[in-house]
């Protein structure tokens, strides 16, 4: 059962007048305009026994992702795929609003989210990814861990996801006597990477429009959308969040909004990798 | 001012009434105002009056108001009051003080001596406003245990149609059916009569006023109807 | 969404169930169908089926996890076991609880929650046969519901999802479609005051088709809202006064 959150963290009201009246004006707290993203730091390979791992910060935000390779059966409908999934969980420190225990809505929402963007786009070619097909395909464990929250998790999850799916690198499987697979950590290859994906939030206060809003700037919006953006510019996925309403003019706004700032992510992410190579 | 609906209109949540600055609007829970423009926010029936649009609530619970009589149940108890159910959002309380013409000692009393879980009682809203639960009293003319009779329910916001225009409705049914009517503004109705069938005449009578409460020329059908039931169970005027 | 692909759309522009492109599936709505719940409602489009049912607003202990100035929402979708092609557990999925949650929040934007502080308000949504358009009919149903109850609402919420296959935008999917279709877009609307409360999207679309997806949608929405209100007058309009 979803329920209205009640414990929610206080900003005090002189502090929302004053970030409302300023993004009235075309300005944020921290200086930035609204269309602008926070400082985006991303460290791929953050995790060496990891499979592929990112770091990822986003103003105060940060994310670390980590995939981990296995070998098991393969969903009965898709019998020649490997598997990936996508998990999601935001650390009881992270925020003093966290509480212990298993992914709550939010976090179980996140992970949907991210999966949604990299199945629908096949940024993994999965088909890539059978051992013997029908029987045994590569698992492949994607988990996404907050550790500090300042506001916009899910673009900041995102990036570390992607980022660690393009730098994964995964061990080649042999197959021994009685269909037993074994992975070879010795040699290893990438992932058959087809597509790269960013979400980017946009949230809305009073008829404007911001993207990438912080922890206190989240106390104010009315709502937001999260536009999932192909690497070629197409809608991978979009999901409106929070208790307010958006205008269909609102909507196409944000779309726009979203397809401009992917292109600074994508850069990022491009020289992330670049710099760790 | 353009309206946009006709008097005695069943409307539903989002339909535009009217547009205009200067119309007036009575209530709260049912209409509300964007801009210029006004809006059911309940399916109900429109009520259109030169420059007044309103909008009577078809289904609903009972919203408490100072004042009101109403019809409770008695459902929990504390160590000097009463929790009352009185069909609403909120339970109300009873304090001892409100119910006993004498001052409570919890120590040498027992509170289930004047109202037990379960007991009935006519009471009235003291005091209810956003930040508490409403409270009620027993003391006054009318007020208190109900022991004997029928009670019957209806839907809360039906009740101003059965009370009618200044009682008309409700002193007609008094009248045909010879029982003693109290009717709760929470939608619960105590019927004493003269006989059970009488009562069980009288609960016929308010339930068709209930069922048809957004058609005309209702008082003349229920009266006609309380006279053939009566006539039925042999009862003569 | 499945890799294979099938032909969904035939020469004649006809979907596999018959349907054109912009064509809803036949839809039954009623309202007051369960008798305890203060409000109920069954949507019926094609063969999805699935009941709402509303209680409140009311009080819930313990106190703290209520508001003082609004009512809180409670809100649950769930499917029930048979529901499904194969048997789906009783137990909450990660996606129930997903949909649990966007459907609140589109609720929250609708209702009145002011007026009643230190209450809940309950909605249950039942999805018991799924035949894709699950959470677009259980937001419809609960909206109904709601007005059953007399809760004061801005506005009724009609919701339809766009889906695109072989290529093409078609209106309302069905599991088929939904499966084999290279996008699925629910969305939900207040149409009086044309604000979106819910959007989704599962897939992949150009803003050119996005646009022209959101055109789809609310033709099939405004259809839809007209199919809400006349349930609800429904109730009221068949009580003839008895002649005596």
């Amino acid at each position: 059962m979803s329920i209205t959150p009640t414990n929610l963290r206080i900003v005090s009201t002189l502090k929302k007048h004053s970030m409302a009246s300023l993004i009235e004006k075309g300005l944020r707290i921290d200086g930035r305009r609204l269309d602008e993203f926070r400082e985006i730091t991303i460290i791929p390979n953050y995790i060496a026994k990891a499979e592929g791992s990112a770091y990822v910060k986003v103003g105060g935000t940060v994310v670390i992702a980590g995939l981990k390779v296995g070998v098991g059966s393969p969903f009965p409908d898709t019998p020649n795929d490997g598997v990936i999934t996508v998990n999601a969980e935001f650390v009881p420190f992270a925020s003093p609003t966290f509480e212990p225990g298993p992914p709550d809505e939010n976090a179980i929402e996140l992970a949907r989210v991210i999966d949604r963007s990299i199945r629908e786009l096949r940024v993994i070619d999965l088909s890539k990814l059978a051992i013997i097909p029908g029987e045994k395909v590569y698992i492949l464990w994607l988990d996404i861990y907050v550790f500090d929250h300042d506001g916009n998790l899910l673009d900041a999850s995102m990036l570390a996801a992607m980022t660690t799916l393009l730098v994964a690198k995964i061990p080649k499987a042999e197959v021994k006597e009685d269909k037993n697979v074994e992975l070879n950590k010795e040699d290893k290859a990438s992932l058959p990477i087809n597509n790269k994906v960013v979400t980017v939030t946009i949230g809305k206060v009073n008829n404007k429009l911001i993207v990438d809003p912080t922890v206190d700037e989240e106390q104010i919006l009315e709502c937001k959308l999260a536009v999932s953006i192909s690497e070629d510019g197409r809608i991978a996925g979009m999901q409106k969040m929070g208790t307010g309403i958006f205008t269909e003019e609102e909507i196409l706004e944000a779309i726009s909004l979203a397809k401009n700032a992917s292109k600074t992510l994508f850069s990022k992410i491009n020289e992330a990798i670049k710099k760790a190579q | 001012m353009p309206v946009h609906v006709q008097h005695r209109q069943i409307v539903v949540p989002g339909q535009l009434l009217a547009e205009g600055k200067d119309v007036e609007v009575k209530s709260q829970h049912t209409i509300y105002r964007v801009g210029d423009k006004l809006y059911s926010a309940v399916i109900g029936l429109a009520e259109v009056q030169n420059n007044r649009v309103n909008v009577i609530a078809l289904e609903g619970f009972y919203f408490p108001k100072v004042d009101d009589v109403v019809i409770g149940i008695i459902i929990d108890l504390g160590l000097t009051s009463w929790t009352v159910d009185i069909r609403a959002p909120y339970t109300a309380v009873l304090h001892a003080n409100d119910a006993l013409n004498k001052p409570f000692n919890p120590l040498k009393d027992d509170l289930r001596r004047y109202f037990d879980i379960g007991d009935l009682l006519v009471a009235k809203i003291s005091v209810f406003d956003r930040t508490r639960n409403p409270i009620l009293t027993v003391r006054g003319k009318g007020l208190g245990k109900i022991t004997k009779g029928k009670i019957v329910e209806i839907v809360p916001s039906r009740v101003p149609r059965l009370i009618g225009k200044k009682g008309s409705m409700i002193n007609m049914i008094k009248e045909e059916t010879k029982c003693q009517i109290t009717v709760g503004l929470n939608g619960r109705v105590w019927i004493v009569g003269s006989s059970p069938l009488h009562e069980e005449v009288a609960i016929l009578a308010i339930k068709k006023v209930e069922r048809e409460t957004h058609t005309t020329g209702l008082t003349d059908r229920v009266r006609a109807f309380i006279r053939e039931e009566l006539k039925m169970r042999g009862i003569t005027k | 969404m499945k890799s294979e692909s099938i032909k969904l759309i035939d020469e004649k522009g006809l979907r596999i169930d018959g349907r054109k492109p912009d064509e809803l599936r036949p839809v039954i709505m009623e309202v007051g169908v369960l008798k305890n719940a203060d409000g109920s409602a069954y949507v019926q489009q094609g063969n999805t089926k699935v009941i709402a049912a509303v209680y409140g607003p009311r009080e819930i202990h313990p106190k703290h996890l209520t508001l003082p100035d609004r009512a809180i929402l409670r809100t649950r979708y769930h499917m029930v076991p048979y529901s499904t092609d194969e048997r789906k557990s009783p137990a909450p999925t990660r996606r129930e609880i997903e949909l649990s949650k966007v459907i609140r929040e589109a609720l929250e934007a609708v209702i009145f929650v002011e007026l009643y502080p230190r209450t809940t308000i309950d909605v249950f949504i039942e999805v018991i046969q799924a035949d894709a358009g699950t959470r677009t009919a259980g937001i419809m149903a609960a909206s109904l519901a709601l007005a059953d109850a007399g809760i004061p609402m801005r506005d009724l919420v009609a919701a339809v999802a766009v889906g695109k296959v072989n290529g093409q935008l078609v209106l309302d999917i069905n599991q088929l479609e939904d499966e084999y279709g290279e996008a699925d877009m629910p969305i939900a609307m207040m149409p009086s005051l044309g604000k979106i409360v819910l959007l989704q999207l599962n897939g992949v679309l150009t803003e050119e088709e996005f646009k022209k997806a959101l055109e789809l949608a609310k033709k099939g929405i405004m259809k839809l809202y007209e199919y809400e209100q006349q349930a609800l007058k429904k109730k009221y309009v068949e009580i003839k006064p008895e002649e005596v």
